[in-house]
Parts: structure tokens; sequence; C-alpha cells
């Protein structure tokens, strides 16, 4: 369990080395999640079209470790953009990866840009 | 060394000087050892008739054992006290042994009176206090039945009697009540409120009978007849005994201490006996030539006992309030301050409506400046704040007749009276908290409900009675602190669903977007999104579909989501009736896709293990065979259960199969602030379970019975009878109303159990709302249902049909793999998912 949460890193803007391209923005759903996969890891992406914003996070969820973060539901507390896992609604800042409504280990977080219409992540590998 | 207080008695008086010992200061230089008779810890006697209705044991009990022992008290339950040793400061208990004193506390109680009647030790008489008396009652009850009697009586028409009747009442038997006096409930009520009370008794099937003097109990080994001294007399199977309480007072009275003449161990302001080292509370206690049967007085006697032990100087009061407030076979009965004024110089101000069944009657000084006490029967809902100002001597309006007569348009308002109560005010009398005490908890301990402040205050944990006023008076402090009374969804929208649905609706309000720029903020969470998402299926009949990504997980994608991420999948089968070829169908998906299946509770089959990426492929083999979504994942309508009915079973009385079907069909799909289950039984054996239902039908030989408000789960309740003897179009039409009424009012995930507790008025309420049409919105509640039900639409069938939806199911958005990291482990020949790490 150890090894695959260890796969997952945050990243922040300054330390990307490879800006990923992870298709047109007209896969992801508005204001809500798709997973996409690279290199082994799964990376939840979520738009927050209201807004005109872009988070992605790991897919995994530390509280059971299942895959499953990026069918959560989206939203924001006190103006912080947060994902709910649909297993248990533990909530975690996509802005910090940070669990908001108890103290699991936080989440992975990485850059997401878009340009002409197509989704990078930002990424180490 | 510590110093040893004894107490002899657990009682709810003697558990309440444990209780309010230990929070006392300087309370840690105590020891505190308990003896009580009785096999277990004190519980609740005032709400014991509970006990009939399904209240458990532990529903009733105050403090478990492992509270005596967290906070280093050691109990003895089982241990019948024997003697006092005064000399040598020692009790000795019955079963052998003895336990040494520095200071010992008598709450002994009281055992009920029973006259001394030829025939009283007869089988089939019974007194009425512990718990054992009432198991006792209940099977004895039970065993009568069987035998096919029904009658039964209590001595003794005062408050006890009544509520004992009740009790007997409730177990189905035919209930007698048998008074001395000429009136019932003699010594709160005057004639008149007495009077009213019988009218209201009897209307419930009760035979009341009074100024009866039993002269013996016949029978041969059990009892079967009450002999009166008029000559008259009254068959019956059993005799529950209220006739009043006998202090036990005989441990104090064999070893020297001072009794009253007629029982009672006498005590002074301090709590002491005639030994100094001994004190006595509750109701063996004598004091100002009286018992105190109730359990605030003894509460009282408790603290002051308490301060006496630690070297304080508390007193009790002169005057011990007497007043009561309880409900009788649901009829409101209360008396306050000087109920009688018998040879006090006072005005009576009289209210009295027969019609309505309400009596009123307050005593004022002659003057008209103060209120002395007065009697409320019918309706006590101003007992609080009369009590009020008799308590705290309050100068009464220029009209005091305002105070008990029916609320007009302008008419009285509890809130804005409370203003006028000094801070000294005692609220709660059960735990003496004040009025002062409560706003400082909500002012300055920041309390912001009425669950906390009683957590943090105890008002309102005792009899109850004062949690209105409480409520009241934490609102309007809360709004006097600047503190927002938040009812609110959510930080994103400052209303409550009710009125999120009144706005959306009237606005004509269409997407969730459109709804946070009219009325939100921010981006919403997972608490409002769901909850507008129920409100625009209900108003728009929209599938989870439309707005998928507001939609719970598992109204998202259509299927409940399982441990490890895979969902399951239950088709509807109606009213649990299935083809062997649509059977075949379900075994032949389980195969193909491999999925572990499992019958519900709900009459249906339940496909489980499937990928998130397999769902539209399971469906669209489903549905051309004929199958429809079954709701499963949604706060919508599950299932409506069915026993086999009239069609099959030889003691059906209707067809309950067919009508379960109906009902199934109708409601398909409609979606609620939670899940909605029904139920259809053909005839009173109720196999389908159908009062554990939402709404669940029975049919007798009259037509349908209705019931409402049942649900299982975490707590279970049986639903409540709505109506009787319906035929199909009318049963048809309640149920719509009432799931549309429910859709509309109550709370986001709020069951129609809890809804229908919280609707003021209640059941009957609903009666007027729904039969009679009070609020006038029947017509509008009927359109809204035929809509619903006109516009019901598969929203898997939507889903498989439409490729933009479908590819909502895919895992990954670059791949068209499943999740390679979910695994699965076998188990009895199927799978399950590999356990949580």
């Amino acid at each position: 369990m150890q090894a695959i949460l260890e796969k997952y890193v945050s990243v922040s803007t300054d330390k990307v080395k490879n800006w990923v391209c992870a298709g047109p923005v007209d896969l992801y759903p508005d204001d809500g999640g798709k997973c996409f996969k690279y290199k082994g890891k799964q990376i939840a992406i979520f738009s927050f079209s209201r807004r005109n914003k872009w988070y992605a996070c790991q897919n995994l969820c530390p509280h059971k470790f299942e895959m499953v973060l990026s069918r959560g539901m989206t939203g924001d507390a006190m103006g912080e953009p947060k994902v709910a896992c649909p297993l248990h609604k533990a909530n975690f800042s996509l802005e910090t990866g940070k669990h908001l409504n108890g103290d699991l280990p936080s989440i992975a977080t990485y850059p997401v840009e878009v340009r002409d219409g197509t989704v990078y992540i930002g990424m180490m590998d | 060394m510590k110093r040893k207080v004894v107490i002899i008695g657990n009682g709810m008086v003697g558990y309440k000087f444990c209780e309010k010992f230990i929070a006392a200061e300087h309370s840690s230089n105590f020891e505190l050892v308990v003896y009580g008779e009785e096999p277990r810890p004190a519980y609740d006697r005032i709400h014991l008739s509970e006990f009939f209705s399904g209240s458990t044991e532990e529903d009733l009990s105050l403090a478990g054992r492992e509270w005596y022992e967290n906070n280093g008290i050691t109990l003895h339950s089982n241990a019948l006290v024997s003697g006092i040793d005064r000399k040598n400061k020692k009790i000795s208990i019955y079963k052998g042994g003895e336990e040494s004193y520095d200071y010992l506390v008598i709450a002994t109680g009281s055992h009920p009176f029973v006259p001394p009647i030829p025939g009283v030790n007869k089988q089939g008489v019974f007194v009425y206090r512990t718990i054992e008396d009432l198991e006792n009652i209940m099977s004895y009850g039970k065993r009568i039945l069987a035998k096919g009697k029904r009658e039964a009586a209590v001595l003794g028409g005062g408050l006890l009697g009544l509520e004992a009747a009740k009790a007997l009442q409730d177990m189905g038997l035919k209930t007698h009540v048998i008074e001395l006096a000429p009136r019932l409930m003699a010594r709160q009520l005057d004639d008149e409120g007495g009077q009213l009370l019988l009218s209201s008794m009897e209307s419930m099937g009760l035979q009341v009978h009074l100024s009866k003097m039993t002269s013996e109990i016949a029978g041969n080994g059990a009892i079967t007849e009450i002999k009166f001294n008029d000559g008259t007399s009254l068959d019956v199977d059993m005799l529950l005994i209220s006739a009043g309480i006998k202090p036990r007072d005989e441990l104090a009275k064999d070893s020297g201490i001072t009794v009253g003449p007629r029982g009672g161990i006498l005590v002074d302001d301090t709590m002491k006996t005639s030994d100094d080292a001994v004190f006595a509370i509750g109701e063996v206690a004598l004091y100002n030539e009286m018992i105190y049967g109730l359990a605030a007085p003894g509460y009282s006697m408790a603290e002051v006992a308490i301060s006496q032990i630690l070297g304080g100087d508390k007193r009790m009061v002169a005057e011990v309030d007497m007043s009561t407030k309880l409900k009788l076979m649901g009829v409101e009965v209360a008396s306050f301050g000087d109920h009688f004024c018998e040879g006090v110089p006072h005005q009576s101000i009289t209210y009295l409506n027969r019609y309505r069944g309400i009596y009123k009657r307050i005593n004022v000084t002659e003057d008209g400046k103060k209120l002395l006490g007065g009697m409320l029967v019918g309706d006590s809902s101003e007992y609080n704040l009369l009590l009020q100002y008799v308590l705290n001597e309050m100068p009464l309006p220029e009209d005091p007749e305002s105070l008990i007569l029916p609320a007009g348009k302008d008419g009285g308002d509890a809130a804005g009276s409370l203003d006028i109560l000094p801070d000294s005010a005692i609220i709660c009398s059960c735990e003496s908290v004040t009025k002062g005490e409560i706003i400082n908890s909500v002012a300055e301990d920041d309390c912001s409900s009425v669950k906390e402040v009683c957590a943090c205050t105890k008002a309102g944990t005792g009899c109850g009675g004062c949690k209105p006023l409480v409520t009241d008076l934490v609102a309007d402090t809360l709004a006097k602190c600047g503190k927002e009374v938040s009812n609110h969804l959510c930080d994103h929208f400052a209303y409550e669903r009710h009125e999120l649905y009144d706005i959306v609706k009237v606005r004509g309000i269409k997407s969730f977007n459109e709804a946070l720029d009219a009325i939100g903020k921010g981006d919403g969470c997972e608490t409002c999104k769901p909850a507008l998402a129920s409100i625009f299926a209900s108003i728009y009949n929209e599938t989870a579909n439309r707005q998928d990504t507001i939609q719970d997980t598992n109204d998202r994608f259509l299927a409940n989501i399982q441990r490890n991420g895979s969902y399951s999948v239950v088709p509807r089968v109606p009213g649990g009736e299935i083809t062997p070829d649509k059977l075949i169908v379900l075994g032949k998906v389980a195969k193909k896709y491999d999925l572990y299946t499992k019958i519900t509770g709900g009459q249906r089959i339940d496909l489980f293990g499937a990928r998130m990426e397999d769902l539209p492929l399971i469906w669209e083999d489903l549905i051309e065979a004929g199958f429809e979504s079954g709701h499963a994942y949604g706060k919508a309508l599950r299932t409506v259960k069915s026993c086999v009915g009239s069609t099959w079973c030889r003691y059906g009385m209707n067809e309950s199969v067919s009508f379960a079907i109906m009902l199934e069909e109708r409601y398909r799909g409609i979606r609620s602030p939670h899940k909605l289950k029904g139920g259809v039984s053909g005839c009173i054996r109720e196999c389908a379970e159908a009062r554990c239902k939402d709404f669940g039908v029975i049919a007798t030989e009259d037509g349908w019975n209705l019931y409402i408000g049942g649900n299982g789960g975490a707590n279970p309740k049986h639903a409540i009878l709505f109506a009787e003897g319906l035929d199909d179009e009318t049963c048809v039409r309640y149920i719509d109303r009432y799931l549309m009424f429910y859709i509309r009012t109550a709370k986001p995930l709020m069951r129609t159990a809890p809804w229908l507790e919280k609707l003021e008025g209640g059941v009957e309420y609903l009666r007027e709302v729904i039969v009679d049409d009070k609020l006038g919105i029947c017509d509008e509640l009927d359109e809204q249902m035929e809509y619903m039900v006109g516009t019901y639409e598969c929203e898997w069938k939507q889903a498989v049909e439409d490729p933009a939806i479908r590819s909502r199911f895919s895992h990954y958005v670059n791949s068209d793999e499943g999740d390679e990291t979910m695994e699965f482990v076998s188990l009895r020949d199927q799978k399950m998912p590999a356990p949580w790490a």
C-alpha cells in the first residue's frame, strides 16, 4: 500500500518537467471530473467551469485506497476548491491536497493548464 | 482518609444524589457507596408506561453500570439493606455483610399503597411501580387475552392510575378505572376539570366508575370479580392497584429514627433526620407534614443534603412547588402553584370549551396583580409561562384572562413574553436550571443549538416539559447575540430545503448553475448539489442524466458504488413478481459479466461487482429483456414489497400483488428527500411487513388500511394508521398527496418517519391537509403527481441510447481499459472485493 501511495507526489508549477497533454477540454464534464492515465498512474482532472479553473490530483483516496476521487463531487469550502470522495465523503482541497474534514494524509496535486482548448497537466516524469 | 457516604436506594432521587454529588465542589474527599434493591441501576420511572409501547430497559436507564464505575461510585444492586446500627454507624445487608458510613442517605422511596381489601392477594392483582411489575403485568395480560378474556381494571383514578389504564388499553384490554373520589385526578383537578377529563377518557373507550368503594376482590384463586360496598360489582380478570404511595420508612423506624404518625421519615429543611448523620430524601422524606411524590422536589432535596454534607448550608424552600404537566392518553393535563386555593382569598378565571375538550383555570390574588396557581386540561401549552408567573411572582397583565384565552390573530407569543422573566426564573424545574444559565450557555459558552444547551446545562433532561420554552429561549438569545439560527442547507444557499423548493418552482430555475447565480454563492458542495438535484427532479421530473455532475455518485453512474469502486445493479421487479424467463435473463447477465448475485430485502435481485465501463453493456442486455432501472441507487422509490395475496393465499382479503405492482409502477422514478419504500399485505397477518415502510397498505374486509411514516434501519418505526377501509382509488389518491407533501416540505435526507414526527400537529394535521384539504393545496399536489407519473422515463434506457451519456461510464478519459487496480477474490463459488487493508 505504501508503494502505491509513494507513486503520487505533488508537483508545483516551478518543478514541472513535462506538460503532458490530457486531451481536448470537451472530454471532461463541466464542473466535474474524469480520470487520466499516465505512466501507470491515475490522475483525476477536474474542471471548475463556473470560474474557468482546472485542477488535478491523485485518483487514489488515501482512506481506503480506492481509485475513485475523479468520480467525486466538486465544490468549495469557504472559497477553497475541493473534491468529496464518493465512498465516504472525505473532502480534499484541490489547491493544497489537504484533507479538510479529518486527518488523513494529504493527496498529491498537479498543476493544470489549458491552451487552445487542450488540457495539459504538469508532471515531473 | 476519604469519608464515606452510603446511599440506601437507587431510584431516580438516589441516582440524582450521586450525579449531583460528584459534580459538586470538594466532593472528591468523599467515597460514595450505593445499595439498590432492584436488580438494575436506577431508571426513569416517570416514563415507565412507555415500557408498554416498546421502550426498553436501556431507553429508560438513567446511567449504565459503567457510569458508576467511571465516577468511582460503588453500586450494589440486588442488595436489600436490612438494618441500621446508628451507634456504630453501619448498615447490615440482608444477604450478609455490613457497611460502615460517615453519612447515611436514605432514598428508599415508596411502596405502592395496597388498601386492606379482602382478596388482594389473588392472582391477577398487581401494583405498578417497577420494571418487574410491568413485566408481570404484560405477561399476565397476554395470558388472559389468549384465553379470550378482555376485562381489566385499575383501582385509583389518579395520575399514575390513568397512566396504568392507558398501558392496559394499549395491550388490547377493555379497561375500567375505579375511583373512590367523585372525580378523576382529585388531587390535581377541580370538579369541572375532572368532569372534562372524564369525558375525554370515556370517549377513548375507558370505562370510569366514580365514588366506588371496593369491598372485596372475588374469584377462585384468580380474580374474576370486584365487589363494591353499594352492592354493585364488576367482572374483571385483572386488577392494577394504584391507590397512592406509602413511604418505605421501616429501616428508619426500626433503628429509632423519628417517623411521622402516618409514615415518612421526619426531616427538617436540611434534610437531616432525627440523627444528624442520617439524611432522608425523595418520597420517603416527610417534610412540612407532606410526602412529595414527584421527581423535582426529590432532586431539590438531594441538592440540599449534598450541600449539608459538604459543609454548605443550602436549605429546602418552605413551599415546595408541586406543579405537574403530563399527557394522559393524548390529553394534556397540568396543575401549577396553588391550584385549588382552598381557604386562600382569590378570584378564579376559567375558560371552558366542551367541544374541544379544553378547561383552563387560573387563580389570581384579589387585587388581580399576582397569579397564585391553576390547572389546565386538554391544552397545556401555556403551562410553562403560567408557572413562571407563579414562581417568580411576576406582575400580571391588566387583563389576566388573555393568558388563557385562545390566541387570536394578534394573540400571545411565547417568545415575546420571555423578556418579562427575570434571569433567576427557573425554566427547568427538574434540574433547577434558570433562564440566566440558559442565556449564558448561548452567549458565553457558545452553545448554538437546543441540543447543545441541554447537554451543557442539563435543562430539559428530566421530564422534558420545559423543552418548548428552552427552544424559544435559545432561538431568542441566539437572535439577540446576532448569532444566526442556522437551518440553512449549507454555506452556499441560505435557505432551507422547502424554501429552495418554492423558489426554484416560482422562479422557474432550471439548473444548478442558474440557482447558484440567482440565489447562491461559490461552487456548491456535496450537500447542496444533490439536494437541488432532488428538487429539480421533483419539480421537472428530470432524470439524473441531465445534470449528472450535481448528482451523488450513485445517481451519477445510475448504480450503487461498492467497497472497491465497483458497482451493483438492481433492475426493477415490481411487487417482487418475476417470470421464469426474466429470472433466467438475470442469471445469464450475471454469468456473462461475472457478477455476484444476492436477493435483496425488497424482493429483487442485486448484481454486484460490475465494472463501471460494463454498466451500459449490462443494461443493454437487461433492457432488451424488458427490465427497467430499479432506482436502488437513488433517493427515490425503491420497491413496493408484497405478499402473495388473495390470488393464491387462503387467508388473503385482496390482491396485494396487483396493487403493489400498480403502486410501484406509479411511483417509479420519483425522487424524494430520502429513499421511499412501500408495502402491500393481503391481510392483517402482514407478511409484506408493510408497516415498516414509508407507506404501507393492508387489505381488510372493509377495504385497504393505509399506514404511513414507517421505516426499518437504524431507528425502526412502525407506520401509523392514516385511514381505514379505503377503495383503490382513494387509497392511491391519499398516497399521492402524502408523498408529494413530503417531497415538498422535508429536509434533505429526512425519511418520512422523522418528517412526520417533526410535522407540527402530526398525523392529525396531515389528515386535515390530505383528506380535508385544509391548506387548499390538494389539487396542486394531485396535478404534480399526475405530471410525475405521466412523464416517467427509464433513465438507463436514456443512458444506453445516448453516446454522450455512455461516455460517462469509461474509467479513463484516454483508454478503454477499466481500472486495473480493482481486485476480487472468491467467496462461496462467487466473488467479492479484495479485503480492505
